[in-house]
């Protein structure tokens, strides 16, 4: 498989700033303006989350954002029709995040066939466990070009480790601490070492760290031990601000990739 | 037939564990070891000791007379609202906590919804001496305010859900948010046959006490060991798990479970998910739960908070498939009507969950020569504010 997220490792392949917002937040049609300013901002990859109503990874802003996007009318048909020519526009890599149940009603075939129409890269569910992903989901994700991309923390095994990376084709997500999102910011010692043991563990795909990575400092450090860093709350909080939408955006990355 | 799980965590094709990378180590360690320890002979000596002498086993199996008398059958009453804390949810904390000291667990956490679950975790933590945190939906802090007050005179810190309807789904969401976070030293103490593998399996098999003493119970009264049907109530599905275990493979004895249908199946307050809901994953595992078309989970009602709850155990979803049990609903007013009735006829005053379970008595068409029993699994001491309110005493 090979699809732009291994085009983006391959070429920049340091200092890759991922993003990922709730579809559907802080209003039902500003998906498209939300990715459209975040390329123009020179943000490398986009995952765009699927809210959920009992999403039990999240910590309280997404939780929010979630809710918010459902009030408003997202849901899984609505996304599609909203991104349904995104690739006129953008050529960046793109990703799908949610939860499992949505993607089951919609019918996981369907639902893979319509990411590969529309342009989608990857997807991460992180309540689809690997095992059932193996078993029942890796020939449909493949035979549509989607990589699936798993997580690992700092309690994974270095069995699992091994059994991740086996599995994986587009990049590993790298949970930087015990937690849901957003739970904790700035990187501890403790992490450090986490990094550097999965730094010489020579793993074959390339990694992003994410959770706590907030701002210019957690974003530097986080580059120094992976190819990149995704930011989730910290960007879905910024949407919050009262003023227009390419502002708060532009401001936003501003902030955070200055002099990188 | 088999309706016992299998090796890989399904019952049939529901269950699993569809959790997310972070809860990976801890539901591993759980998976390769309970078994174990569960067979072991320092667990055994130690839970059936404290079974029978700190929480009152064996529950007493009582012949319902009057109520008999009014129905023209046999009805026998399963008395779990007589355990210490007043519902069977001791006989899981119980083994649970033996399980989390095992492992070297040093915190507690639980989600309750009518408060039973976490009144009887807070009360096995203050025995075991173990920090104890119970989540709880600030809807039902309202309404099951007496068990609040119980936990934290146990020495529990009880923090409101207040995400969603603010009832026991949300509750479950923040405990399971809560293990994310304090992956370590932390035990989550899972209150019904819900969650990933191997929560249904464990907990049913903790319960099942409830099923293995009637047996001899009833053995011992009237000389046979089968009944003709059980009756329990389900919410998440752990009394009925327990009540149903041991006649599983009794093909002659019918198996009823009674979903909470709130103010009617055909309205949007309700929680009866069997009766009304699809296939799908929430907290954890595969099974039955009420959802929108967009796979979102919707947010259930009943008038008892330990059945307000939008899905259901696999345990169940499977024996609902293979047609081995039969689900029905009661609404609040019958389920009002029925705890009024076993207070009159036989001086018992159960839980709003327990008198789900006796209001599909007229329902049902029973026999003159038939055997009956209906599991009451709490007692009413928490629900008094609302019976009161409804009946104006
Ligand atoms: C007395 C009583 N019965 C039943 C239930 C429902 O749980 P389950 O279906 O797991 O037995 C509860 C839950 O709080 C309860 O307190």
């Amino acid at each position: 498989m090979y699809n732009r997220i291994n085009k983006l490792f391959q070429g920049k392949g340091k200092n890759i700033l991922s993003v990922y917002f709730t579809a559907g937040y802080p209003k039902l049609n500003d998906t498209k303006t939300i990715i459209q300013e975040l390329v123009k901002n020179g943000v490398d990859l986009i995952e765009i989350g699927m809210p959920f109503s009992d999403p039990v990874a999240d910590g309280p802003v997404i939780q929010h954002s979630s809710l918010v996007a459902l009030q408003n009318g997202m849901s899984i048909r609505e996304l599609f029709r909203q991104l349904e020519d995104i690739r006129q526009s953008v050529d960046i890599p793109l990703i799908l995040m949610g939860y499992i149940n949505p993607v089951l009603q919609y019918g996981v075939d369907q639902f893979c066939q319509k990411c590969r129409e529309i342009g989608i890269d990857g997807l991460i569910i992180p309540d689809l466990p690997l095992s059932v992903y193996e078993e029942e989901y890796k020939s449909i994700f493949e035979a549509n070009n989607l990589h699936n991309i798993f997580l690992i923390t700092p309690q994974t095994s270095d069995e699992r480790l091994r059994t991740i990376d086996e599995a994986s084709s587009g990049f590993i997500y790298m949970v930087s601490s015990n937690s849901t999102t957003g739970a904790k910011t700035g990187i501890s010692e403790l992490q450090k070492n986490y990094f550097e043991r999965i730094n010489a563990f020579g793993l074959k795909n390339p990694r992003l760290i994410g959770f706590g990575i907030s701002n210019n400092e957690t974003f530097r450090n986080a580059c120094q031990y992976a190819q990149g860093a995704i930011i989730g709350s910290a960007f879905v909080n910024a949407l919050e601000v009262d003023s227009p939408l390419d502002e708060k955006i532009s401001h936003f990355i501003e902030s955070i990739a200055k002099d990188i | 037939m088999d309706y016992q799980v299998n090796r890989k965590g399904y019952y049939g094709e529901f269950g699993g564990a569809y959790i997310p990378e972070m809860m990976v180590p801890n539901i591993q360690e759980l998976e390769s070891q309970y078994l174990e320890i569960m067979h072991s002979y320092d667990f055994r000596q130690e839970f059936i000791g404290l079974m029978k002498n700190y929480v009152g086993r064996p529950s007493p199996l009582y012949f319902a007379k009057r109520l008999s008398e009014k129905y023209q059958s046999n009805i026998f009453l399963k008395r779990e609202d007589l355990n210490h804390t007043g519902s069977h949810k001791i006989n899981n904390t119980i083994g649970q906590i033996l399980v989390a000291k095992k492992l070297g667990k040093t915190r507690i956490i639980a989600e309750t919804g009518a408060g039973q679950h976490g009144l009887a975790t807070a009360t096995v933590c203050a025995l075991m001496g173990l920090k104890c945190i119970v989540y709880m939906g600030a809807v039902d802090v309202e309404r099951q305010a007496p068990n609040v007050k119980k936990m934290r005179m146990l020495g529990a810190e009880v923090i409101s859900a207040v995400s969603g309807n603010k009832t026991l789904k949300d509750a479950t969401n923040e405990a399971m948010r809560d293990w994310i976070n304090n992956p370590v030293d932390t035990y989550y103490i899972i209150g019904s046959v819900v969650g990933p593998h191997p929560y249904p399996d464990m907990v049913a098999r903790f319960q099942s006490v409830i099923s293995e003493e009637i047996r001899w119970q009833l053995e011992e009264q009237i000389g046979r060991e089968n009944p003709d049907r059980i009756i329990a109530c389900v919410g998440g599905g752990s009394n009925a798990a327990g009540a149903f275990y041991h006649f599983l493979n009794q093909e002659g004895v019918e198996l009823i479970g009674v979903e909470a249908a709130g103010k009617g199946i055909d309205t949007k307050e309700t929680a009866a998910t069997i009766t009304l809901g699809t296939p799908g994953v929430l907290h954890s595992s595969r099974s039955i739960l009420m959802q929108t078309e967009d796979g979102q989970i919707t947010e259930p009602y009943s008038i008892s908070a330990g059945l307000d709850y939008p899905g259901i155990g696999p345990f169940h979803a499977n024996l609902f498939a293979t047609r081995r049990a039969t689900y029905l609903w009661a609404t609040d007013a019958e389920v009002l009507d029925a705890a009024l009735e076993l207070t009159r006829l036989e001086g018992i005053i159960p839980a709003l969950e327990s008198a789900h379970a006796l209001a599909v008595l007229p329902k049902i068409k029973l026999k003159p020569e038939e055997i009956t029993v209906i599991n009451l699994s709490g007692r009413g001491d928490k629900d008094m504010e609302t019976y009161l309110n409804h009946f104006g005493y």
